[in-house]
């Protein structure tokens, strides 16, 4: 494949080219001591020389002195919220003087907009939204038209965090698929990789150095250091059978006294897919907007049924979300619904950790 | 793209009360080109808008060759239910669907047909009724149970005496509570399996209700000697997209709105009857 070296001195060019390419740039900066993904328009606001410390419950940065942008694992979002939007309106319904009531669509916006600073975990993710909402049977129109627009830089890892187990599901710390463009980060710049036309296109007005041999090796080396430093893995790729084979195990009732239900997990996976839609209706008695918004199946109205709850209790919600995560993805996407980011462990206020409770619950042979 | 889950203006064409808690809503697209490209089958569902308060899944129980209307008998339990009570004739709801997977009734063909239902008046389950009664010549005998909690819950309840009385067919009611003049048994639905008579190897099954009566008529039957690839249900879960990708109404790897809602029990059976699932 062929790259050519970026100095960091001229990481600018980069998204100068994005911004005349007609792209909003969205990438990492520092806020409220955790790295987001935001608007972005000069490579000074990227969070130079920071390194996140995760670990079950917590998320911590340090400043290292390094000139690296990318010298940390993830934070909390993901691709996800800028393609299955949290929150948004579906259709607009308006009540007519003759009791006639017309129903149109609202679109999103149709913006590019340009991520810098993907991680293969976040791609891996992404591929498996795609499935969830375009390649069914009912595409979903927002999802769609967000997604079309998107161009993706992705950045392999090199800096795995504690919580990490990317390498252990097979989608990280290097970005295999899905980015337009891809960089590997040394302390002097960036190995630029073309991933689409798109992005060849791009990069070819950059006027690249070549590669060398050796800064390739070098590079390579980190990435495969960033996969051995993982401690975290899941037992297996495909633990279905396993889990349902265990659905009776004493641990889900142990997990469930320390879960506090609140849907964190959910909210941070990048692959988690719920919503829930309800209406909401102006004053005037006239028009109603109808709006989903990402729900969760730790909520008790997830399950609820006319006057009953299938999940009433945290010990059955856990079980829902482990079983079908690592279970039943498998038989509705043929893998695993987990990309092995481990945000969920870190931004888990108990610190409940997903490859202990799949290690624990699939590890003693079956249960019932 | 056009947004699959954007709703169709329909009109009410009749109300009826078929119960103090339970109405039927008789409707059409108001849109006559729409209405007329409308085709669902048995056991598939709509979801029904109403203005301003929200949407619900409501199975359609008329039958799917008629062209005028199709019919939706609702139970009040909650907030829309509620509001859809106060509708009349010319009043507008919003309609999407038909949604899911129906009852197969073409593979029923040929076959011994019996009906197993539970709890207040269920719906899916009426429509199969009224189709094989449409079409009596293209099924072998037909088996109607039907079990409520208390007598006055037996909706379209001369129906169920003039059926009784159609040849090669069998009708038996159960009231867990009975009243006077009850005609039919008092007691569970499940206690007239004895009296049942159909080919085990000729008949199809087609059951909805509370999942332990529908477990115990599966158990029954398999004991008699039907094959689970011959009984069909119709699950409930939450369902609040109707397209497969709110996450709700999951059974393990299904979507109930888009794989079901009606299943062979060899397909339901790996997490029937275990809790929170």
């Amino acid at each position: 494949m062929e790259a050519g070296f970026l100095p960091r001195t001229r990481f600018q060019t980069l998204l100068d080219a994005l911004h005349r390419a007609g792209y909003r740039c969205i990438g990492p900066q520092v806020r409220d001591g955790a790295i987001v993904y935001d608007t972005l328009a000069r490579a000074e606001e990227f969070p130079r020389g920071m390194r996140d410390r995760q670990s079950p419950g917590a998320y911590r940065l340090e400043p290292t002195g390094s000139p690296r942008f990318f010298s940390w694992a993830n934070g909390p979002q993901a691709l996800k919220p800028f393609v299955f939007a949290p929150r948004e309106p579906l259709w607009h319904s308006e009540r007519t003087a003759d009791a006639a009531i017309h129903y149109s669509e609202i679109n999103p916006a149709e913006e590019p907009l340009a991520i810098i600073g993907v991680r293969a975990c976040d791609l891996a993710a992404l591929r498996l939204q795609d499935r969830h909402f375009l390649e069914g049977p009912f595409p979903d129109t927002g999802y769609a038209a967000r997604r079309k627009n998107l161009f993706l830089v992705a950045v392999h890892c090199t800096h795995p965090a504690d919580t990490c187990f990317c390498a252990s599901t097979g989608d990280g710390p290097r970005a295999t698929q899905g980015f337009d463009l891809a960089l590997y980060e040394s302390d002097e710049g960036y190995l630029v990789q073309a991933g689409s036309d798109q992005g060849r296109a791009l990069a070819a007005t950059w006027a690249l150095v070549s590669v060398t041999t050796a800064q390739q090796q070098d590079a390579d080396r980190e990435v495969e250091g960033g996969a051995r430093r993982q401690t975290r893995r899941l037992p297996a790729r495909n633990l279905r059978d396993d889990l349902f084979a265990n659905l009776a195990h004493p641990r889900w009732e142990e997990v469930a006294e320390r879960c506090l239900s609140c849907g964190n997990c959910t909210a941070v996976c990048p692959t988690c897919f719920c919503h829930s839609a309800a209406d909401e209706t102006a004053l005037d008695g006239h028009h109603s907007l109808h709006v989903r918004q990402w729900d969760s199946c730790f909520t008790q109205g997830h399950s609820y049924i006319h006057g009953m709850t299938i999940r009433a209790d945290t010990r059955t919600r856990y079980r829902q979300w482990l079983t079908h995560k690592l279970g039943s993805w498998h038989d509705q996407y043929g893998r695993s619904g987990c990309v092995g980011c481990g945000r969920c462990i870190a931004w888990c206020p108990v610190g409940i950790d997903i490859t202990e409770e799949a290690a624990v619950i699939c590890g003693g042979g079956a249960h019932g | 793209m056009v947004n699959p889950q954007l709703p169709v203006e329909a009109e009410v064409v009749e109300r009826i009360q078929e119960s103090p808690t339970i109405f039927t809503l008789r409707l059409r697209f108001t849109d006559p080109v729409k209405h007329a490209a409308f085709h669902f089958a048995p056991g598939q569902f709509n979801m029904l808008y109403l203005y301003g308060v929200g949407e619900i899944p409501i199975s359609i129980v008329s039958d799917p060759d008629d062209e005028r209307m199709f019919d939706h008998a609702i139970r009040v339990v909650g907030r829309v239910t509620r509001g859809m009570t106060q509708l009349k004739a010319g009043d507008r709801l919003g309609v999407r669907g038909p949604y899911g997977r129906g009852w197969p009734l073409k593979l029923a063909e040929g076959r011994d047909i019996m009906v197993i239902t539970g709890g207040l008046g269920c719906a899916p389950v009426v429509s199969v009724i009224n189709y094989v009664i449409r079409r009596r010549d293209n099924f072998r005998r037909l088996v109607i149970m039907q079990g409520v909690k208390h007598s006055d819950d037996l909706i379209w309840r001369s129906q169920y005496s003039q059926w009784s009385k159609l040849r090669d067919t069998q009708v038996l009611v159960a009231a867990d509570v009975g009243v006077a003049l009850w005609p039919w048994h008092v007691g569970r639905v499940t206690e007239l399996f004895d009296k049942v008579e159909i080919d085990p190897s000729r008949a199809m099954i087609m059951m909805c209700g509370p999942q332990g009566m529908m477990q115990v008529a599966v158990d029954h039957l398999r004991e008699r000697g039907v094959h689970e690839d011959n009984i069909y249900l119709s699950m409930e879960r939450s369902m609040n997209c109707a397209v497969g990708l709110c996450g709700h109404c999951q059974y393990g790897g299904k979507f109930v709105c888009r794989d079901g809602p009606v299943f062979s029990y060899s397909e339901a059976k790996p997490l029937f009857g275990i809790r929170g699932f």
